[in-house]
């Protein structure tokens, strides 16, 4: 499966950013081959609907799933209309976050925002 | 960081100045103003260093060469914000211009382009305690994105910081919409004027429209007792809590005029906010961690 | 004449002068631009109210004819429009409708629907004719609604434009339109501090202006401090008055309530209309 992850730094040590819309990079992980690529966000320097222009981006990757802090509504819609499934990440590790997913430990993002016509904060 | 923010709906009720009392009472080591088109918060912030200034840009501006501009009208003729005058020359509007890229994208022969512009300054203060502020440029839009990097630059300096007060903007618009995100509590400073009465309703439908916890508190009470008590009533009708009054002192205004705030000085306004303070905390504790953030 | 009441800071008088000195000058009208938060309906309680939404215009897609290419997608600098599962999607709060994924669409795919951003209202009290304009909440920006209003004023020799605070493109846009600007400010320094903001704004649109001094106490006002050191008109001043302050948290018009406003406001109109036409 391919699962996406926003980081701070392109580093599979690397922080999950807590911003899914601005995140500076995206981690896109195979979990059959193990192998990972990183890149850009060019969402993080959108004016406004970042949210929705990364969640572009996630799902033009062909991404089964998002593994994120959080979620805005209208980056939700666009996830869910393409069948991408949102996890809620357990801690700030990126590597400790893929084994619980592998594990099938990660619960999926209930809490979704309401959009705040894109300018999250 | 737990984050209150602090509306009004009506300019003028009293935010910036409660907002520094709380910092105060506080010892808030994180605060940000995002009153970004008239921001006051600095003038009572007691701040000891020069701050970092980082320009802002927000949407690009489409310009027109002379040289090139066929005038064909195309790029007039289809922009929805008038923002492109004839005189001699065809030239942009930057105010009027909110950089949809409209006309660069119709030229026939490539006139336009789309240049970044600078709608603003970020401010931040992080010497003791991290201070964070914005001032947009004269005539700009989109005050939303800098509203929002005033708060991403405040967490981002203070991470360690546990609690964080801001100080919002009056209206209903896109700077009030863009500093409720991620708050935990909106703290609404109502006047007794119904003039204030509307205004504020029309703040508290908007925090629930974005369904954000919200708590009254009225300033200058004793102007009106009439309207004080309507106010009350309403918060009781619509399960708001109501955190206190504050009375009308003019101590508050010399206080505010010698860069003090009115915790600092005696008299009832100060005892009132003090009240206020402590009954707007054990609201946002009692919130807790039902936010699965 | 179009007199324009603006302050930078919010609560300091904007509303009781521009309402006061209409309700003074009898046959005039009153615009109240303050779109977000509207007050001025208040104090007139205007009769014969007629009401008109005002839209903008968003996309709507033809699925039929839309190929998803995507032209439209790449296009939108606020990221309004998203292609997701074979389909496209349009997010109606992103959209700030500048129309330019209509006009490119290679297909022809995409048309104008309107979207509901708020309303203009007119009225009358008395001689006055009361313009009123409202922003929906959890709508972005007002500007479609002061353009609307704009442009209805006229009909009147005497019209009081009440703006909204700060000094932001909504200002920008309300200032444009008058021939006159008065600045209310308090005595306060973050009065002075956002008024010097507001004056900087008035002298780069080329506008004439003149300061009333609000809220006046006996010690020094900073604010007029402010004008000599920069060499602005005072215009007026109206001095704090616990009296007139409980009239207007009341929504009373106060020249309409006691002789003693009315000559306030009254004389303050004659020196506005003598710096208009001198």
């Amino acid at each position: 499966m391919k699962i996406a992850i926003p980081v701070d730094e392109k580093s599979m040590e690397s922080t999950v950013c807590q911003s899914f819309g601005r995140t500076p990079y995206y981690l896109f992980y195979d979990t059959e081959g193990g192998t990972s690529e990183f890149r850009d966000n060019s969402a993080s320097a959108s004016q406004g609907g970042a949210g929705i222009r990364a969640a572009q981006l996630i799902v033009d990757e062909k991404t089964d799933a998002l593994l994120t802090p959080r979620c805005g509504e209208n980056a939700a819609q666009v996830l869910r209309g393409a069948g991408v499934k949102i996890y809620k990440t357990i801690n700030n590790s990126v590597r400790d976050n893929i084994e619980a997913f592998k594990e099938g430990k990660l619960n999926e993002l209930k809490k979704i925002h309401p959009g705040f016509h894109n300018h999250r904060g | 960081m737990k984050q209150l923010l602090i509306l009004s709906g009506k300019g003028g009720t009293g935010k910036t100045t409660i907002a520094s009392a709380f910092i105060e009472l506080a010892r808030a080591k994180a605060f940000a103003d995002c009153d970004v088109d008239a921001p006051n918060l600095h003038l009572v912030a007691k701040l000891t260093a020069e701050p970092q200034r980082k320009d802002f840009y927000g949407l690009p501006k489409a310009e027109i060469d002379a040289e090139i501009c066929i005038h064909c009208n195309r790029c007039r003729d289809n922009c929805r914000f008038d923002a492109i005058h004839k005189n001699e020359d065809y030239h942009v509007d930057i105010f009027a211009c909110e950089g949809c890229g409209l006309c660069a994208a119709l030229c026939p022969v490539k006139a336009i382009s789309m240049k970044p512009a600078v709608a603003g300054e970020l401010i931040l203060n992080d010497k003791d305690t991290v201070f964070s502020s914005a001032c947009l440029k004269m005539g700009s839009g989109n005050s939303g994105l800098l509203v929002s990097s005033v708060k991403k630059q405040m967490k981002d300096a203070a991470e360690n910081a546990d609690f964080a007060i801001i100080d919002g903007s009056p209206g209903i618009g896109c700077p009030v919409i863009a500093s409720l995100s991620g708050v935990d509590i909106v703290l609404i400073v109502a006047e007794p004027s119904l003039s204030g009465f509307s205004d504020m309703e029309r703040i508290l439908h908007t925090a629930a429209y974005f369904q954000m916890p919200a708590a009254v508190c009225i300033n200058k009470y004793d102007v009106n007792p009439g309207n004080t008590e309507k106010i009350v009533d309403y918060c009781q009708e619509n399960s708001l809590p109501f955190v206190g009054k504050i009375p009308f002192d003019n101590e508050a205004v010399r206080a505010v005029n010698s860069g003090r705030t009115i915790v600092e000085g005696s008299g009832h306004a100060s005892q009132a906010v003090r009240e206020v303070f402590k009954n707007t905390l054990e609201i946002l504790i009692g919130l807790g961690d039902e936010d699965d953030e | 004449m179009k007199i324009a009441v603006l302050s930078g800071k919010g609560g300091t008088g904007k509303t009781l002068v521009s309402v006061n000195l209409a309700a003074a000058a009898k046959d005039s009208m009153y615009v109240d631009c303050d779109v977000e938060e509207p007050n001025g309906h208040l104090f007139f309680k205007p009769e014969e109210v007629k009401s008109r939404q005002v839209a903008v215009e968003i996309p709507l897609v033809d699925g039929d004819k839309c190929t998803g290419c995507r032209v439209c997608v790449d296009f939108c600098n606020y990221n309004a429009l998203a292609w997701i599962g074979g389909e496209l999607k349009i997010f109606d709060e992103i959209c700030h409708s500048c129309g330019g994924c209509i006009v490119l669409c290679p297909e022809k795919a995409l048309k104008g629907k309107e979207k509901v951003v708020g309303q203009v209202q007119r009225g009358k009290s008395e001689g006055v004719t009361v313009f009123t304009g409202m922003l929906n909440p959890g709508v972005a920006s007002g500007v479609p609604i002061i353009k609307e209003l704009l442009k209805e004023t006229g009909g009147k020799e005497q019209i009081f434009i009440d703006c909204p605070p700060g000094s932001a493109c909504i200002v920008m846009e309300t200032v444009a339109a008058a021939d006159y600007c008065i600045l209310v400010a308090e005595p306060t320094l973050f009065g002075v501090h956002n008024l010097s903001m507001v004056w900087e704004l008035v002298k780069h649109m080329g506008k004439p202006c003149g300061v009333v001094l609000n809220k006046c106490l006996e010690e020094e006002n900073p604010a007029e401090k402010f004008c000599a050191e920069k060499g602005i008109e005072i215009i007026g001043s109206i001095p704090f008055d616990s009296e007139l302050g409980l009239l207007n948290s009341n929504a009373l018009i106060a020249v309409r309530e006691n002789a003693k406003y009315e000559k306030l406001f009254r004389d303050l109109l004659l020196r506005v209309t003598r710096e208009v036409r001198p």
